[in-house]
């Protein structure tokens, strides 16, 4: 009934649609209803600090030379030896990232040496003038509590606490190694303080087999 | 005086209508798509986003209007307001409700009832062709001139199977005044079932599909064909020139589903009862049902059809469409003949 198929084809698809009008809706009512976002999610980059209150970032400007989109600037400069920014001899004098160009691919996570950049889960990043893009220090790194900066205070579009989270790369390389490894931390949130716990499980696992 | 002032008044609500649906007829029409193709849709703007279209036509009245160098600029203003006109024009003589006695005078709910309705709904059809024509040829660019050229003619050949097809009508309700259509067609049959026109089912289907040919639209959308010409013939118009294309647009598909109602389903005819209130607003009511029925299969088929390719426009226009409405017509015509004279030999 090969023909019969053909000559009724084109007009099963109106059943197809009808019927899809009383299904649900895969888009969501954002902002109302925000959806869990995927445990790598590449959102806002946050600048770190050590648990004592040290800077991360050592001003060695990989990020800026992995960056595909050339959106990062790093000027470094040495530690004042009174007042030391970072562990170490440099630390970043100047960071700064054109949220205008950043394409959110996080190779600049990956080439942090120290893991000071690290990406949070914070995207709506609107803003309503071009120079306001411009994520400077004073907007990327967090404070010595570990409460993180924004360039706007927190509304219903801006959740802060989305900038506490931890970053996908974070965790996909913690000793851990996967994702799902829920209730075992084995990585510090991005804009956190804690230190890295010791990862207890795979040793578990190890004495297990 | 009388006469010029009721005239006003009913122009003045018959624009006002003709606006405030299509303004609906916008919203109605994403959110239904976007329903279908399991989205939400606008729902920003007033309660469920209906206040969409107003917000989109007030952003496009502030957008800058720019006039390509190589336009013509005289024609290339123009078109939009020729676009326009015809769309306007048609919804006259549509009869939207039962007339309406108050005291000794008659009020028909249509701005005029021209008696030779058809034959004005066909020619203001016509000169709609001339707005698109002329938007692509003035706009002195490649993609409006393709969408122009394919949409002149479509809107030509399908043009013919739309008279065509209202040829039995004319011919079975014996009247080209379409206040008279829709009262030839009060009658029922076995006392509930409505006849209306159904027993013209082919031509009603004819007019259907050459319904959408004429308003542009999926599956015969390849005038405004996204990809391949852009936006067609008005890809070169911004703001609110825009603007008003695209209520034309909305404008003659409500007026296509209006007239299919007129012509086919009735118009206003349906259940009557109750005071004298509720008799002059039914009818209204059920003309406005079923031409809402019409444009949910207008936008139900947007959201279901494949764009058709040039070829296969041009063959269905002409070597089935065509073919099929005078095959019919000649039908009707012995019919009807039949009824009236009786047999030949008799």
């Amino acid at each position: 009934m090969s023909w019969l198929d053909d000559t009724l084809g084109p007009w099963r698809g109106f059943i197809v649609t009808f019927r899809q009008m009383f299904r649900r809706s895969v888009t969501t009512k954002w902002p109302e209803q925000k959806r869990t976002k995927p445990e790598r999610f590449h959102g806002r980059h946050v600048l770190n600090r050590y648990p004592d209150g040290m800077e991360k970032c050592i001003g060695c400007e990989l990020c800026a030379g992995v960056c595909p989109a050339n959106c990062i600037y790093v000027r470094g400069a040495d530690n004042p030896q009174d007042d030391p920014v970072s562990p170490g001899e440099r630390y970043g004098f100047v960071y700064e990232i054109n949220m205008l160009r950043c394409i959110f691919c996080g190779l600049c996570v990956e080439a942090c040496p120290t893991e000071a950049i690290t990406m949070s889960n914070l995207f709506e990043l609107s803003v309503t003038d071009r120079d306001d893009a411009m994520f400077t220090k004073a907007e990327l790194l967090v404070e010595r509590d570990g409460t993180p900066n924004h360039n706007a205070p927190a509304g219903p579009l801006i959740d802060l606490d989305e900038l506490k989270l931890a970053d996908g790369w974070m965790r996909a390389t913690s000793s851990a190694g996967r994702a799902e490894y829920e209730g075992i931390v084995s990585w510090s949130e991005s804009a956190g303080d804690s230190p890295k716990s010791q990862d207890t499980s795979l040793k578990q696992e190890e004495a297990d087999s | 005086m009388d006469g010029f002032w009721l005239a006003a008044i009913k122009v003045v609500i018959a624009f006002a209508l003709l606006f405030t649906v299509v303004l609906f007829l916008v919203w109605a029409e994403r959110r239904l798509v976007a329903r279908m193709q399991n989205r939400i849709g606008p729902n920003r703007a007033g309660p469920a986003g209906m206040m969409q279209t107003l917000a989109d036509g007030m952003k496009l009245m502030f957008k800058e209007s720019i006039d390509p160098r190589r336009a013509e600029l005289a024609v290339y203003l123009a078109a939009p307001v020729v676009a326009l006109i015809p769309a306007l024009l048609i919804f006259l003589i549509i009869p939207i409700g039962a007339p309406i006695t108050i005291g000794s005078t008659t009020y028909d709910l249509q701005v005029t009832d021209l008696n030779i309705g058809v034959l004005y709904f066909l020619a203001m059809s016509s000169i709609a062709v001339y707005a698109i024509a002329l938007a692509g040829w003035s706009s002195g660019s490649k993609y409006p001139l393709l969408g122009s050229v394919r949409a002149s003619a479509q809107m030509i050949s399908y043009e013919a199977a739309l008279g065509l097809a209202l040829v039995p009508v004319i011919l079975y309700n014996r009247t080209t005044s379409l206040a008279e259509i829709v009262v030839a067609q009060g009658e029922t049959y076995f006392g509930i079932f409505p006849a209306w026109n159904i027993v013209l089912i082919p031509s009603f289907i004819v007019f259907l599909i050459a319904g959408f040919a004429e308003t542009n639209r999926a599956p015969f959308d390849l005038v405004e064909a996204e990809q391949e010409i852009v936006g067609g013939y008005h890809t070169e118009y911004s703001g609110f020139r825009f603007a008003l294309f695209f209520l034309a647009e909305y404008i003659n598909l409500f007026n296509i589903a209006a007239l299919t109602v007129v012509f086919f389903l009735g118009g206003w005819q349906g259940p009557v009862f109750g005071p004298t209130f509720l008799q002059y607003v039914l009818p209204i009511f059920w003309f406005l049902l079923k031409t809402v029925a019409i444009l949910f299969l207008f936008i139900w088929a947007r959201a279901s059809l494949p764009r058709m390719r040039y070829d296969q426009l041009m063959e269905f226009g002409w070597k089935r469409l065509i073919p099929l409405s005078l095959l019919w017509i000649m039908v009707v015509v012995v019919a009807v003949g039949l009824r009236r004279f009786g047999l030949p030999w008799s």
